[in-house]
Order: C-alpha cells, then sequence, then structure tokens
C-alpha cells in the first residue's frame, strides 16, 4: 500500500494551491454562483426590493401622520425602513445556506475539495451585493417621497460602512442558522425573526413612547445603535456612543457567528 | 497489490445511532477498471462511497483512493476524484453551461479553461442546444447526463457514481450506460454502485455484492454466475401438490421458487445427464413435471443465492440509516 503514495494513479490534475488561496477563490466563485441565482429567482427578487419600498408607503402614508417624532416622520423613519429591509434580506441567506446543505451539490461541492468557509462566505459576499441594492432603491423612493438628509460625503461613507456591516453580521448569523435547519422552510422563519427585532427598537417610534417595561429592552438590544448611528450621520444628529455600541454588535455578532457557522458545518458534514 | 490499486479498502466499518452500516468492507479496484458495487437498499452502498469519496469518516478500517489515504490525505483524494450522488446536483436556477463552468472554476481551471471544457463537455454529452437554458426547464435524463458531466469538468481519475441509473426511464438509463462505456478504456477508474443486476452486468469488469455491510462476493459477473451454477434447470409442476412434493424433496437446492407459476429453479451444470438425473429425482413417476428450460445463470440468481432474497424487491424498512449521513 505504501508504494501507492509514491506513483499517484494520475497527474494531479492542478498543483495544490495554498489553503487560504484556494478558499478565497472558491467564495468568488460561490458568490457569482449566488447572485447569478438570486437574479434568476424573480419571486424573491421582487420580494425584496418591493417589500422595503411598500413598508415605507405603509409608514411613511398610513401611520406617519399619526406618529410624533419631532421631525418630518419620513426623515425620521428611512433609517429605520434601510435597517429593516437589509436584516430581512441579509436572513435570506439562511435559506439559501439550508437549499445547499439539505440537497446534493454540498457533496459535489465538497469533493471538488470546496471549503465550507467559501460555501458560505460566497452566500454572505452575495448578501452583501444583494441588499446593498435594495437599500439604494429604498434611498431612492425615499428621496422621491421627501427623504432629505443633511449629510456630507463622509458621512454617507460611514453610513454605507456601518450598514455593511450590519448586513454582514446579520448574514453570518443567518449562515449560521441556515446550518441549523432541517429544511428550508424551517429556515424560512429566522426572516421573521430579525425582521421583528426592529419593531421594538428605535427604527419607527422613539423609545420613550413605548411602555416602561419595554423601553430597557428598546434601548439595549443590537438594533438600536445601528439605526441611532445611521440616523445620527445621515440627518447630523449628535452621535453620543451609538457608533462605538453599533461597532461592538456588529463585530460580536460577526465573530460569534463566524465561529459557530465553521462548528456547525464541521459537524454537519462529517 | 501496489500501484494497480485505484481504490483499496480494508475493513471499513460504520455506524449511525448504533446501527451498523458497514460490518467490514474489503474492496479493491484495479486502476483503469470498473467496479459495480451491487446491493438492495440499506446494504450500505452509499456509506461506502462517501468513505471513499472523503466525505464521510469510517469508524474502523482504511482505504485509499488513487494512491492517497481517505482520511489523512482527503485533499489529494479530493483532487483525483469525484462523485455523483444519487441527487442530481446541480443548480437549477444556472443555465448548462453556468454550472458546469463553476465546477470547472471550482476545480482549479482558469476561467477560459472552464469555458472551454464546458464547452466540450456540453458537445460530447449531446445537450449544446440546451447548454444556455437554465437547469429548471431541463428533462429528468438531460440533468442526469450534466451531473455526469459535471463529474468529470476536472478529470478525475476515480470516479464514484452512486446508483447513476437509479429513478432514470430505459432511455436515459441506456444513455447514461453509454457515457460509463465511453469513458472506459481512457485509464479512468469507475465505482459504480446500482441495485440493478443488468446494469452491473453491462458495465462493470468486476462485481462486488454488498449486503448486511460486508462484501459477500467479489469477481467478474461470469465468475460470480459460475460460482453459484452454471446453469439453472427451471422445472414447471403439474399442479400445486407436485409443487410442494418437489420443493420439500430440494429443499436448499432449489434457487428459485415461484408458487404461482408452479415453477422450481434448481442449479445444474446443464449436462444432460445431470438434467437427466434431476428430473428422475424430482419426478420418478413422469407426472409431476409438465415442462422444463435450461437457462444460464443471471446475476439475479447469484444475488438469490448469496443473500437469501431476490434482488428487486430490496428491504425497505433499512433503506433510512443508508440516507441518513448526508444530513447528520
Amino acid at each position: 500500500m505504501s508504494e501507492l503514495t509514491a506513483s499517484p494513479t494520475a497527474a494531479p490534475r492542478l498543483s495544490l494551491r495554498p489553503r487560504p488561496l484556494a478558499a478565497l477563490a472558491g467564495a468568488v466563485t460561490m458568490s457569482g454562483r449566488s447572485l447569478r441565482m438570486a437574479r434568476r429567482n424573480v419571486d424573491v427578487l421582487l420580494t425584496s426590493l418591493l417589500l422595503p419600498v411598500l413598508i415605507m408607503l405603509l409608514f411613511v402614508y398610513l401611520f406617519g401622520g399619526a406618529i410624533e417624532t419631532g421631525t418630518r416622520y419620513v426623515t425620521y423613519v428611512v433609517p429605520g425602513v434601510v435597517l429593516l429591509s437589509a436584516g430581512f434580506g441579509a436572513a435570506t441567506t439562511a435559506v439559501r445556506v439550508t437549499t445547499d446543505m439539505t440537497g446534493g451539490i454540498i457533496d459535489r461541492f465538497r469533493s471538488l475539495d470546496v471549503a465550507g468557509a467559501s460555501v458560505l462566505a460566497g452566500h454572505v459576499a452575495a448578501s452583501v451585493v444583494r441588499n446593498l441594492a435594495s437599500t439604494v432603491l429604498v434611498f431612492g423612493v425615499a428621496f422621491l417621497i421627501g427623504f432629505r438628509p443633511s449629510a456630507g460625503p463622509l458621512d454617507w461613507l460611514a453610513a454605507a460602512g456601518i450598514l455593511v456591516l450590519f448586513i454582514l453580521a446579520i448574514s453570518w448569523l443567518s449562515a449560521a442558522f441556515g446550518l441549523l435547519a432541517r429544511s428550508p422552510e424551517a429556515a424560512g422563519g429566522f426572516s421573521f425573526l430579525v425582521m421583528f427585532l426592529p419593531y421594538p427598537s428605535s427604527a419607527f417610534v422613539p423609545i420613550d413612547t413605548m411602555p416602561s417595561w419595554l423601553q430597557g429592552f428598546a434601548a439595549n438590544q443590537p438594533v438600536t445603535p445601528v439605526i441611532e448611528t445611521l440616523r445620527g450621520l445621515l440627518l447630523g444628529l449628535p452621535l453620543g456612543s451609538s457608533p462605538w455600541k453599533a461597532v461592538a454588535w456588529c463585530l460580536s455578532i460577526l465573530v460569534a457567528s463566524v465561529a459557530v457557522s465553521g462548528v456547525l458545518f464541521r459537524r454537519r458534514t462529517t | 497489490m501496489g500501484n494497480e490499486l485505484a481504490v483499496e479498502a480494508i475493513g471499513l466499518e460504520k455506524a449511525y445511532d448504533r446501527v451498523r452500516v458497514l460490518d467490514g468492507v474489503d474492496l479493491e479496484v484495479a486502476r483503469g477498471s470498473v467496479l459495480a458495487l451491487l446491493g438492495p437498499n440499506g446494504a450500505g452502498k452509499t456509506t461506502t462511497v462517501r468513505i471513499l469519496a472523503t466525505l464521510g469518516r469510517p469508524d474502523a478500517g482504511q482505504a485509499r483512493v488513487a494512491g492517497f489515504d481517505v482520511v489523512t490525505e482527503r485533499r489529494q483524494v479530493r483532487r483525483r476524484i469525484s462523485l455523483t450522488g444519487q441527487y442530481a446536483a446541480l443548480d437549477e436556477l444556472q443555465t448548462g453551461e453556468e454550472n458546469l463552468r463553476m465546477m470547472g472554476r471550482l476545480s482549479g481551471l482558469s476561467g477560459a479553461q472552464a469555458r472551454r471544457r464546458a464547452g466540450e463537455l456540453l458537445e460530447q454529452f449531446d445537450l449544446a442546444e440546451a447548454g444556455r437554458r437554465t437547469v429548471a426547464t431541463w428533462s429528468g435524463g438531460m440533468r442526469r447526463r450534466l451531473d455526469l458531466a459535471a463529474s468529470l469538468v476536472g478529470q478525475p481519475s476515480v470516479i464514484f457514481l452512486d446508483e447513476p441509473t437509479t429513478g432514470l426511464d430505459l432511455r436515459s438509463r441506456q444513455a447514461v450506460w453509454q457515457v460509463v462505456t465511453g469513458l472506459t478504456g481512457s485509464g479512468v477508474t469507475i465505482f459504480l454502485t446500482t441495485q440493478y443486476l443488468e446494469e452491473a452486468d453491462r458495465l462493470a469488469d468486476r462485481v462486488a455484492v454488498l449486503d448486511g455491510g460486508r462484501v459477500v462476493a467479489d469477481g467478474t459477473s461470469e465468475a460470480l454466475k459460475r460460482q453459484v451454477a452454471g446453469q439453472r434447470l427451471d422445472l414447471v409442476l403439474a399442479d400445486p401438490p407436485a409443487f410442494e412434493d418437489a420443493a420439500h424433496l430440494l429443499g436448499g437446492r432449489a434457487v428459485q421458487r415461484d408458487p404461482k407459476r408452479l415453477t422450481i429453479g434448481v442449479a445444474t451444470d446443464g449436462s444432460a445427464a445431470h438434467v437427466r438425473a434431476l428430473l428422475d429425482e424430482v419426478d420418478p413417476t413422469r407426472g409431476a413435471v409438465e415442462r422444463f428450460a435450461v437457462h444460464s445463470a443471471t446475476l439475479d440468481d447469484v444475488f438469490l443465492a448469496l443473500t437469501g432474497r431476490p434482488a428487486d424487491r430490496p428491504e425497505t424498512d433499512e433503506n433510512e440509516h443508508e440516507k441518513e449521513p448526508a444530513g447528520v
């Protein structure tokens, strides 16, 4: 048997690339795949683009008149809607991961020596691209209905940065959830959890209008500092400690999710 | 032994939830040959393939594929193999060409190389016309061919096909057979699993019969048939009592019993003397046997003799354990 090692059956069809490089190349290919499929999945594409816009119109025109926030409601609510849609969109990563894991394709990928990290990172990267696109659309419609931010280029850049970090964190978190779920339908439930989270926060109504028992949760849950940071940057309001809290929350979720999904992937595939 | 073996497994064992799926599987496949691993559902075929294709770890035993250990040299093995499972490993929302190009990129080809290889394979598998349509619009047979094409993108030297024709209609099945036949002789080693004796008979240089987690027979299909009996004498009895008497008399020597058709099969070497002796033994009064026929033994006979049950009546209740590993 030891002779076998000395003369393998055939010349290797490619030189062994260093692991990290191969994983990166794999992730790039996988994200291209994920984006191509997202583009063709018309129902999901329409939902993920139209839903945020509809929610914004709903809040601005239906509830907006009754909600007192001290500014025009459209100005108050846009950061919340942006976050809601980004979170919702990122959470659909779970369904895509579960679909891969429960179908035959994951075996093909693994027998091609594609790293689990590449498969997941591909989905996450595609999620960031998808959700930035839908965010641009939300901002576009927001401008049309009277959203007038006072942000300068640097503020916009910072806002984009925090948004990308948030999408990244939620996408990895949902990838981890997708590894846990046994069916794509079950994974879909995760979207609703993420979609619910912005409601008890400062996204749609100021926290001090909430019942006191809810205020504690609303003020300290991860979504609130992200929204406050976005709002502060876009509207030129004082930021306070929100940016640091937002970054700390997102980074913690990100690191924990990456670690957990690494373990889950290995457990699920051996 | 030595470097002529593409697959070599010794004493593979695997259990899921204390259910023993593999109970010491030994296998050897010569380089450039086709091996069919034949067995009913639940025999452990998929588990064996998954271990050899580095997707599952054996609890005990060792295996080398393309010269490398499937556990400790997993990456080296993966670079030389491909696996086509029972369920099409394709993206429905990508076109056939995109699927192949993706597999090419993932196996380390450059963009241009992957494009060229995808074109070649689509041509070769007679899928060029459909290549630019999303796979969602393709028929089952076309998908299966694409799945096979996808497994060849990286030019593997050992190809694992797990029940490549299960669930296919006859035409698609023949198309798959053609592909496999076309690959032989090119130096590629093919390891396929099947529940169909005809498939093993047609495609494989050697057949290994897996039953209850062990290889119960291994050899060319000719040798296996000889091992059971060169020929089979089928006796059609006159009435049910005569059938019962004959069945009782022959006991374990009957390789086949069909009470409905009053038929009993007995192994024979096919010589006139042996057939005459058998007839005299079963039917001394010359009234019980109505007709007889002598057949060459089929792999069905082999299977029945080796496992004690017909091949086409798989024990589906064991099914679960074999399909399980993918999700755990």
